[in-house]
Parts: C-alpha cells; sequence; structure tokens
C-alpha cells in the first residue's frame, strides 16, 4: 500500500470509553418501527392486545431485502401506530407495554446449522443487519459465492468522536463475535479475517489480539491496528487500508473479494447462534454536554430516547441538537420520543457550544475540502456544477463516490454547506437520469 | 422538553477553521517584515503601511455600504491587501499613490469581480503592477535606504551591474527596496510560521525559491553564492510566502501548486534576465494567477476507486 487515505484529526471525546456499561430496566413502554434497516419495512405479524415475551416474533422480513423484527420486552401490544422517523418517513411502529418481567421467550433454540444456506438463513432470522449505522441486512450481504470472499474485514475502528458502544463489543463481548468468526469460517469458508481497530483503543487492541490467539487455529484472523484518523471506518476506506485494494466507484466491496462486517454486528450474529436469542437490545452510547451521567447503557430496542436521557441522570442543560449517531455522519433529530432502533449506536445530546456552527462565508478557493477528501473529490467544485445544476459535469466530477463523511465540511474555513450540497447534487443527478431513461 | 432542537445536515461540528483566523494567522506572518521595513526605513515607512492598510479596508467598507451588501471588512482579507500592498512599494512613495492603489486592489481587481474568493487575480500584485505602469517614477525611483548606508541602487540592481552585495546585508535586508522584502530573515521567518500554522503548504515556495535559484545557478555559471544572492534580493521571498500563495488565486492541489511555483520562477527569470524592468515577480505572479483555473482542471486528483489501479 503505498498511500494512506487523506482525512482529518476529529476531537476523540471518547469520555465512556474506560465506563462499565450500564443496563438499563425495561421502559414502560417500547416503540419498535418496522424499518430499521435498508430495504423493505417488515411486516407486522402482532395486533392490539397479543402477549409477546423477549424474543417472540412481532414482524416478519417485508422481501429478500428485509430483516426480521423480534419483542424486546415482554408484555402486551397496545397498538400499531404510524410513526414519523427522523429520515422524513412515517412508518408502522409496534407498542409494547412492558410487564417489567423481561422473559424470554421458551421457545427460542439455538439454529441449527449445517450448511452455507442454514447459516444465511440463521443470520436472515437473527434480525442482524449493518449496526454500525447502514442497517443493510447482513445476511443479503453474506449472501454471496463463497469463493468470491477473500477477506472478510471486521469493522472496529469507530472513528466518530464519542461513540464507545463498538469498543464495549470488543472488550466485552470477544466471546460472541469469536463465536460469529468460528461459524463464519466452517460455513463460508473465509480464510482471511482482518479486525481493524484504531490506535486509540488499547484495551480494544488487546481484546481482539486475544481473540486472535485464541482462535488462531490455522491462523486466519489478524488484527490491523490503524491510525486514529476519521473516516478510518468508512467502508472503502478500510478496506483500502487493511488490504490495498480500491473498491471501483459505484461497485461493492464483494467485487475487489471483500466483506466488511461491523464488530457489533458480528457480535450480534454470535449471540443468535450460540443461544438463539435475535437481536432485541442494543449497546447505546450516551453522550454530549448536556447529558448528565455519559454513559454506555443497553437498553431494549424501541426505548424511547427520553427514557434513554431520563436513566443517564437527565439532562443538565437544554441541547441544542440531539443525534442518532456521531457528530461528523449522525442524523439531527426534531423529537426526544423517537427510539432506540437496531442500527442506532449512540445518542448525543449537544449543548449550544458543542453544536455551533460558524457563520458560512464566501469560498475563499483554499483547497481545504479537496486536500481532505479521502476520495480525492473536489467539494467546491461540486457546488460550483450544482448551482448550475449541471448533472453531467457533476456526474464527471465523480459526485456518486462521495460518501458524505463530512471531512470536507469540517475544515472549510468557510463553513460552506458542502455535504450537504453533496447530497442534494446526487438527488439532481439521480433525477436527470431518471428523466432520460424515459 | 418542549424546545426546539436545531435539525441540520451532518456533520455538526466544525474545526473552528475561519477566513479571519487565516487572514490573522497571514497578519501575524507579515508583522517582522512590516517591523523590519519600519527599522529600515523609517517612519515613512509605517505612514506608507497605514494609510494602504487604511484605505484598503475603507473601500472595501464603503463598497460594500454601497451595494448595500453584507459587510465583509471583518474577515480581514482587505487589512492583508493593504499591508501586501504597502510592504511591496518603497517608502518614499507619495501617499496620495497609495491610496490610489488601495482603490484599484480593493475596487476594481476584488469587488468588481464579485468580492472574496471570485477575484481573477491577486488584489495586491496587480495594484503594484498598475502603479509600476501609470506612476512610472515608481520603477525608477532610487529606493531610500536606512540612515548612514549610502548606495542608492537596489541589491538586484547591483548584480546585474556585476557586482555582489553582502550576503548579511541581504538577509538583514539592509539596502533599498521596498518596505517590506528587504529583510530575508523576517521573510522567512513569517513563513514559517505560516507553514507551521499550515495556512500554507510548502510546494509553491519551494517550487517557486527553487526555480529561481536553479535558473539563476546556471545563468551565473555554476555560482550558488551568486544564485542565493539572486534568491534573497528583489521581491523573490514575500512573492513566493505571501503573495503567490493567495488562496483565491492559485491552485488548489499539490501538482498545481508546483506548476505554478515553477511557471513564476520561470517568468521571473526570464524578466530579470532578459525584461526591461529589474524585477519580475509581480508580473510572473500575475500571469500565473491567470493560467491558475488550467492548472486546476489539469491537477485534479484522481478520484478514489475510478480507472486504474485494480478495478
Amino acid at each position: 500500500m503505498a498511500f494512506s487515505l487523506h482525512g482529518v484529526h476529529v476531537p476523540h471525546r471518547k469520555h465512556t470509553q474506560d465506563l462499565p456499561a450500564a443496563r438499563m430496566a425495561p421502559p414502560s413502554t417500547v416503540t419498535i418501527p418496522m424499518s430499521m434497516h435498508i430495504g423493505a419495512p417488515a411486516r407486522p405479524v402482532v395486533k392490539a392486545g397479543d402477549l409477546v415475551k423477549v424474543g417472540t416474533l412481532i414482524a416478519e422480513a417485508g422481501g429478500v431485502v428485509s430483516s426480521p423484527i423480534y419483542a424486546s420486552v415482554s408484555g402486551k401490544v397496545t397498538k400499531l401506530p404510524n410513526i414519523l422517523l427522523s429520515n422524513g418517513t412515517t412508518v408502522p411502529a409496534v407498542v409494547i407495554e412492558s410487564d417489567g418481567e423481561m422473559t424470554p421467550d421458551e421457545t427460542l433454540t439455538p439454529p441449527v446449522v449445517d450448511s452455507r444456506d442454514s447459516f444465511i438463513e440463521a443470520v436472515r432470522a437473527s434480525g442482524v443487519v449493518g449496526l454500525g449505522g447502514a442497517g443493510f441486512p447482513t445476511h443479503v450481504k453474506l449472501n454471496v459465492d463463497p469463493a468470491r470472499i477473500e477477506y472478510l474485514i471486521v469493522n472496529g475502528t469507530e472513528c466518530e468522536p464519542y461513540i464507545t458502544s463498538d469498543t464495549y463489543t470488543m472488550n466485552e463481548r470477544r466471546e460472541d463475535m469469536a463465536y460469529a468468526i468460528e461459524a463464519l469460517k466452517a460455513h463460508l469458508g473465509i480464510k482471511n479475517i482482518i479486525i481493524g481497530v484504531e490506535s486509540n483503543k488499547k484495551k480494544a487492541i488487546a481484546s481482539m489480539m486475544q481473540l486472535m490467539n485464541e482462535t488462531c487455529k490455522g491462523c486466519t484472523v489478524s488484527v490491523k491496528v490503524l491510525p486514529s484518523i476519521y473516516p478510518q471506518g468508512g467502508e472503502k476506506v478500510l478496506i483500502y487500508h487493511a488490504t490495498g485494494r480500491v473498491v471501483p466507484v459505484g461497485k461493492l466491496p464483494i467485487d475487489v473479494g471483500c466483506i466488511v462486517i461491523n464488530c457489533t454486528t458480528l457480535a450480534a450474529i454470535g449471540t443468535y447462534l450460540k443461544t438463539g436469542m435475535p437481536l432485541v437490545e442494543k449497546c447505546v452510547t450516551v453522550d454530549g454536554g448536556a447529558i448528565k451521567n455519559a454513559q454506555n447503557v443497553i437498553v431494549p430496542i424501541g426505548t424511547s430516547i427520553s427514557d434513554l436521557f431520563e436513566f443517564c441522570g437527565g439532562l443538565t442543560v437544554e441541547p441544542a441538537k440531539v443525534l442518532y449517531g456521531g457528530p461528523m455522519m449522525g442524523i439531527s433529530i426534531p423529537d426526544v420520543s423517537l427510539p432506540v432502533m437496531k442500527n442506532t449506536n449512540a445518542v448525543l445530546a449537544l449543548t449550544k457550544k458543542e453544536a455551533a456552527l460558524p457563520k458560512t462565508t464566501a469560498c475563499i478557493r483554499c483547497g481545504s475540502c479537496t486536500n481532505t477528501c479521502p476520495f480525492g473529490l473536489a467539494p467546491a467544485m461540486f457546488a460550483k456544477a450544482y448551482e448550475k445544476k449541471d448533472a453531467v459535469m457533476l456526474e464527471e466530477l465523480g459526485i456518486n463516490a462521495c460518501m458524505e463523511c463530512g471531512c470536507c465540511s469540517y475544515v472549510c474555513p468557510a463553513n460552506r454547506p458542502l455535504v450537504q450540497t453533496n447530497k442534494l447534487a446526487k438527488i439532481l443527478v439521480r433525477e436527470e437520469k431518471a428523466k432520460e431513461d424515459k | 422538553m418542549n424546545h426546539q432542537l436545531k435539525l441540520s445536515v451532518s456533520p455538526h461540528i466544525h474545526s473552528g477553521r475561519s477566513t479571519a483566523g487565516i487572514m490573522r494567522d497571514v497578519l501575524i506572518a507579515l508583522a517582522p517584515a512590516t517591523i523590519a521595513g519600519v527599522v529600515i526605513f523609517g517612519w515613512r515607512a509605517l505612514l506608507v503601511v497605514a494609510i494602504c492598510v487604511a484605505s484598503s479596508v475603507g473601500f472595501e467598507a464603503l463598497y460594500n455600504l454601497i451595494v448595500k451588501r453584507e459587510q465583509t471588512v471583518g474577515d480581514l482579507s482587505a487589512a492583508v491587501t493593504g499591508l501586501l500592498l504597502a510592504l511591496n512599494l518603497p517608502a518614499n512613495v507619495p501617499l496620495w499613490q497609495c491610496v490610489v492603489g488601495s482603490l484599484f486592489a480593493i475596487i476594481v481587481v476584488k469587488a468588481l469581480f464579485g468580492g472574496i474568493g471570485c477575484n481573477l487575480v491577486n488584489p495586491a500584485i496587480t495594484a503594484r503592477v498598475f502603479m509600476l505602469i501609470a506612476f512610472g517614477s515608481m520603477a525608477t525611483q532610487a529606493y531610500p535606504t536606512i540612515v548612514d548606508t549610502v548606495s542608492g541602487a537596489t541589491p538586484l540592481a547591483q548584480i546585474m551591474q556585476g557586482s555582489t552585495p553582502s550576503l548579511t546585508d541581504l538577509l538583514l535586508g539592509l539596502h533599498g527596496g521596498s518596505i517590506g522584502e528587504t529583510c530575508s530573515v523576517a521573510l522567512l521567518l513569517g513563513g514559517a510560521y505560516l507553514l507551521i500554522r499550515r495556512v500554507i503548504s510548502w510546494h509553491l515556495p519551494v517550487a517557486f525559491v527553487g526555480t529561481t535559484f536553479l535558473f539563476s545557478f546556471f545563468m551565473g555559471g555554476m555560482d550558488a553564492m551568486y544564485a542565493l544572492s539572486m534568491v534573497l534580493s528583489g521581491g523573490l521571498l514575500i512573492a513566493a510566502f505571501f503573495m503567490a500563495t493567495d488562496y483565491v488565486t492559485s491552485p488548489a492541489t499539490a501538482w498545481g501548486k508546483i506548476i505554478f511555483g515553477v511557471g513564476a520562477g520561470l517568468i521571473t527569470c526570464m524578466i530579470r534576465y532578459f525584461g526591461i524592468y529589474p524585477e519580475g515577480v509581480s508580473f510572473a505572479i500575475l500571469l500565473m494567477n491567470i493560467l491558475t483555473p488550467y492548472i486546476d482542471s489539469w491537477t485534479k486528483h484522481k478520484v478514489f476507486g475510478r480507472g486504474g489501479k485494480r478495478a
């Protein structure tokens, strides 16, 4: 590998890194949206009044690219309302009133896995989706010709500021991860597994080294310590730094023989294979200057953010912004009644000071954006082309290669809304394409 | 919690860099050269600096008022333009010419093209070239020198006439020239500050100075000392570190900056050796400014994952 890709040194703010994770008692109700993944929403199989236990199927996958959903608390289904999610879509949800018992569903048993197909089916049934944030159904990602998979890369980089829930997984759920790795080796015949961890997570590195030594029958697992430079955890960035391979624009990692799986996703698969308990809870980093007791909290999926905040001692000041995920790529949300979802790895309540952005001024052509972009793109040029609504130019400049990591906006001395423009520009290109196809 | 939560597209944090912060760094970096200029050329130099800065900022404020634009003097770019213009003028320049030069830099070169970020050429450089041509006296006028030194000719003129000024004089700037261009030590100090603060990268200054050095080295019969004195005299250092590196009018990528620097170095030497003007850095930068959009389009980064390598 010749060069490292560019990036930015963001503040780490990993306050919760060395704190133990707390398990939150079940809230009085949970609201579980039917769309917590990329793909078709799940179809509810329960109705108001049904009694459910932890792990009871409440919604089946709504298509091939979809994922089943399970009750995260024991209790009674009270209603199936439509709720507005932070991405602006309205989706059905299942509201369960908790009986406070957290009784596991006694019908749950570890799946019988004896072949590739039964393994993929088990991953599908586990309800696991990309837990790093993307929410792409994992069974779809793994459902490729095993001969094509040269490298399985486990993403333990966790490069966003504040977030330490993956660090928690690597520190505390090593056995679940190892279990899943053994299964991947056995059923998909994966020969090379690389665990990528950023250098600022000393304890996690030690833990992963131990995992490497424990599972090193045939020596297939290696740990790659990577510099703590954002966006180290970007899929294509990680693949390049771990293997030297470049994923072409518009192609998938598997096209260069790689599959990337987040470490928490891996652990969730391990738990299901070992115990039969599907994905019903998440470790969420609750942090930000407005939170009284910042910590990692293990909560049932569907727990409202307000309940989560309350568990963490409440808010010390009114937050200016509340985010799903980290400050570089996270989504700001309008309402703390929204629930923790499968792919929620952090909830941040930022103070006015933390969320303060400088005034937007004129572009001074300093070149910081293009010199920071990991993919060598020129955001300032995108902005100019977008102003002219020039979809051809946008495509030529490589707009679709942009992963919206936010480095350009972060370093821009004029605080131009570069990521926002890129998002809009992608929509423009898509619309123009659709027009042409007509 | 019923108050309004702020919604916006990511990222939600910022590095804290700002245009004003960058311009403040440039002003700080120019402080040693300014102080040296005042020490060497006396209070008249300070007066030129004050008038150029004040009139540049004043014209920008006035223009914004007249065209009802948001006030931009706070970004300090007009102050930088004024200071750079002053440092490129001799201390005995008529004061009214300073005002006209500032007017030209701020209004004609910058504001009429759309303000900061939109100008095609460097305002301070262009104003200097304008003054050189419009007020012919500037080019030929003997520059004032520090008290007690006698020589009136600039070192560049001396070298061209066959004599070599002492290295100490060149480093300390104890000779004729524009206010801010003579003291090489002060300029290198400021340049180092800009590099450390990452306001500029090494590519452009190194390419510019390096090209001039090599060209002079060969022209001077492989004489390193001669080449060094060519680098340290005239306006090369202030141009290479402070003028050519202007973001707006220089290329964005590393290779683009290197091409700009080499080009500016070559043109500087061409003018020095073959032109009618003794010094060519201003013209060199102005010409390379005009080429910048082309250099930018030749030196775009390769998009990661497009063509080449393992596709």
